[in-house]
């Protein structure tokens, strides 16, 4: 089974990741992510990128964005190009397809957020020297490649369910962008609209339990929302439904 | 254990009463089939009729409404995976993936049929340089012409050596050079590998030429079986007399005769469609003798695609 995955996730990045992105498209886009978020903004913020727990956002949000702009195409971008039932009649197991398409572009985030978070470390050295070697602290050191991972995987796990049925990739983008605006402004609304006792209350309970158990908090809800996402896609994958879509 | 039953069975596949409804259509009605390994199996139908669900039924793609199948020894809706590990398919599309080369896409296919690189190098040079493809296994797929992608595609299906091979309509779009080639390409692949065919196809010149059994379809259901010789000798043979001075009562004549099922005047010839055992010879001589003169006469047996035309009309 672990072969197959990786069968599956070596075909994707070989085909949409390397092969599908021109200069002009997604390496543009790439290249312009990785000096905003590993040049400009450690550069523009000095110690405060490397101290804070604030620019954890950042890491979550980029491989967030950065999946969700490719991950639409791999099932509906698969039977747009009629190469779908060719894979389905193949001896892969269900899951092999499926998780493989999900580790591909999961690792392409994450990939992507690590690279980044390491190049910032670089250059926040560079350009705000203090006569030694700044790291991250512990925390934020672990939290980086944890919340990029889970970030990554959702964006992975909800694209590729929506791409399922999506009859092409252009579809299943749009839908999977609302998805995203969702997630990211539900939340940002939902507590706005909370009474403001009800936040104080909310504030005071997450300063009680430090920012450690805060991120640990987030940490598990962004894993099991992962994994009921992963489950679902796991459910809804039907060979004979794809093969007739 | 079912595996080997299959080989002792001699039957690649068969389906009893196989039957698949979509909403409002029923796509294969109670298909009956048994096809003996090692053969090439021509599977004809007009478009629609029901071909590309039966591979896809075949395959465990899709589930049956009812009925059964059983494919390489093994049912279809229980062992649909084992099913597709040992075959090969070639469907309505090549499946290519057109941003890798022609190396990339076996390669891959290669990985996913389990097969040690070294392997995989030398059967892809062994599937490729006979195609003609093997100089040009780093191009880019998206550029080549329909003709190379199926012959690539061929290639793929056959990649893992699978005991079974299943091509829907593989010269369907390309005009008649690639048509041909392709075909002398299946044939003579077909012949070396050693593998059963299911070809599906509405090329019926396709399937005189490749299968030793065929079977026709319409609507979902199996209106005839056999091989191709035997299909043609249901349909009756004909005889085309050319000359002059043939006239109404020649044609009445000719018409009466028992050996004659019907006669009629085409471009200032006879052409007629004659009974079993007919004696053209006979019927010359009574053009002659009631005036005709004779100066060509020639006698066709019925194609495939007459078979297939007479089997159409008989279910209208």
């Amino acid at each position: 089974m672990i072969a197959d995955i990786l069968t599956v996730a070596r075909k994707e990045w070989r085909e949409y990741v390397l092969a599908g992105t021109g200069l002009k498209g997604g390496r543009m886009g790439l290249l312009i992510m990785l000096v905003v978020f590993g040049v400009f903004l450690p550069a523009q913020n000095g110690m405060e990128w490397v101290s804070s727990p604030a620019p954890l956002l950042a890491w979550s949000w980029v491989p967030l964005m950065l999946v969700s702009g490719v991950v639409a195409d791999s099932f509906a971008g698969e039977r747009e190009r009629h190469t779908l039932e060719t894979l389905l009649a193949s001896r892969l197991p269900d899951r092999a397809i499926l998780i493989g398409k999900v580790a591909a572009v999961a690792a392409y985030g994450w990939g992507f957020a690590l690279l980044t978070a390491v190049l910032s470390l670089v250059s926040v050295n560079a350009f705000h020297w203090q006569g030694h070697l700044v790291m991250f602290p512990a925390v934020t050191a672990v939290s980086i490649p944890v919340f990029s991972l889970l970030t990554a995987m959702l964006a992975a796990s909800a694209g590729v369910l929506v791409s399922l049925r999506a009859p092409t990739a252009r579809q299943a983008g749009q839908m999977l962008s609302i998805a995203v605006m969702v997630v990211l402004f539900v939340p940002i609304f939902a507590v706005r609209a909370l009474p403001a006792e009800v936040r104080a209350t909310l504030l005071a309970v997450a300063m009680a339990g430090g920012v450690q158990m805060t991120l640990a908090l987030a940490a598990l809800v962004l894993a099991v929302v992962d994994a009921a996402l992963l489950s679902a896609g796991l459910m809804r994958f039907q060979r004979s439904r794809l093969s007739l879509d | 254990m079912t595996h080997s039953s299959s080989s002792s069975n001699g039957y690649a596949l068969r389906t009893d009463r196989l039957t698949r409804d979509f909403k409002t259509v029923r796509a294969v009605d109670n298909l009956g089939i048994e096809v003996p390994a090692g053969i090439v199996f021509g599977f004809l139908g007009p478009n629609g009729s029901g071909k590309t669900t039966t591979i896809r039924l075949l395959l465990g793609l899709i589930e049956p409404t009812s009925g059964r199948a059983e494919v390489l020894g093994r049912d279809v809706a229980r062992d649909g995976a084992a099913v597709r590990t040992e075959s090969g398919a070639l469907l309505e599309h090549p499946g290519l993936y057109e941003r890798m080369t022609a190396e990339q896409n076996l390669d891959f296919y290669g990985q996913v049929w389990r097969l040690a690189a070294p392997e995989r190098r030398a059967r892809i040079r062994q599937l490729l340089e006979p195609l003609g493809l093997w100089d040009r296994r780093r191009e880019i797929v998206g550029t080549w012409s329909r003709g190379m992608k199926q012959k690539l595609a061929v290639a793929r299906t056959l990649l893992h050596r699978p005991r079974l091979v299943f091509l829907d309509e593989p010269t369907a779009g390309l005009d008649p050079v690639a048509s041909a080639a392709l075909r002398d390409d299946l044939a003579r692949l077909a012949a070396s590998e050693g593998v059963t065919v299911f070809l599906t196809t509405h090329h019926l010149a396709e399937a005189e030429r490749l299968c030793g059994l065929v079977a026709v379809i319409r609507q979902g259901r199996l209106l005839a079986v056999g091989h191709p010789d035997t299909l043609r000798a249901r349909s009756s043979s004909r005889a085309e007399v050319a000359g002059r001075n043939f006239d109404e009562d020649v044609l009445a004549e000719l018409r009466g005769h028992p050996h004659v099922r019907s006669a009629s005047l085409v471009n200032g010839r006879i052409a007629m469609d004659l009974a079993d055992g007919a004696d053209v010879a006979a019927l010359v001589s009574l053009i002659v003798g009631r005036g005709g003169l004779v100066e060509e006469v020639r006698r066709d047996k019925a194609s495939l695609e007459d078979v297939f035309l007479t089997l159409m009309e008989e279910e209208l």
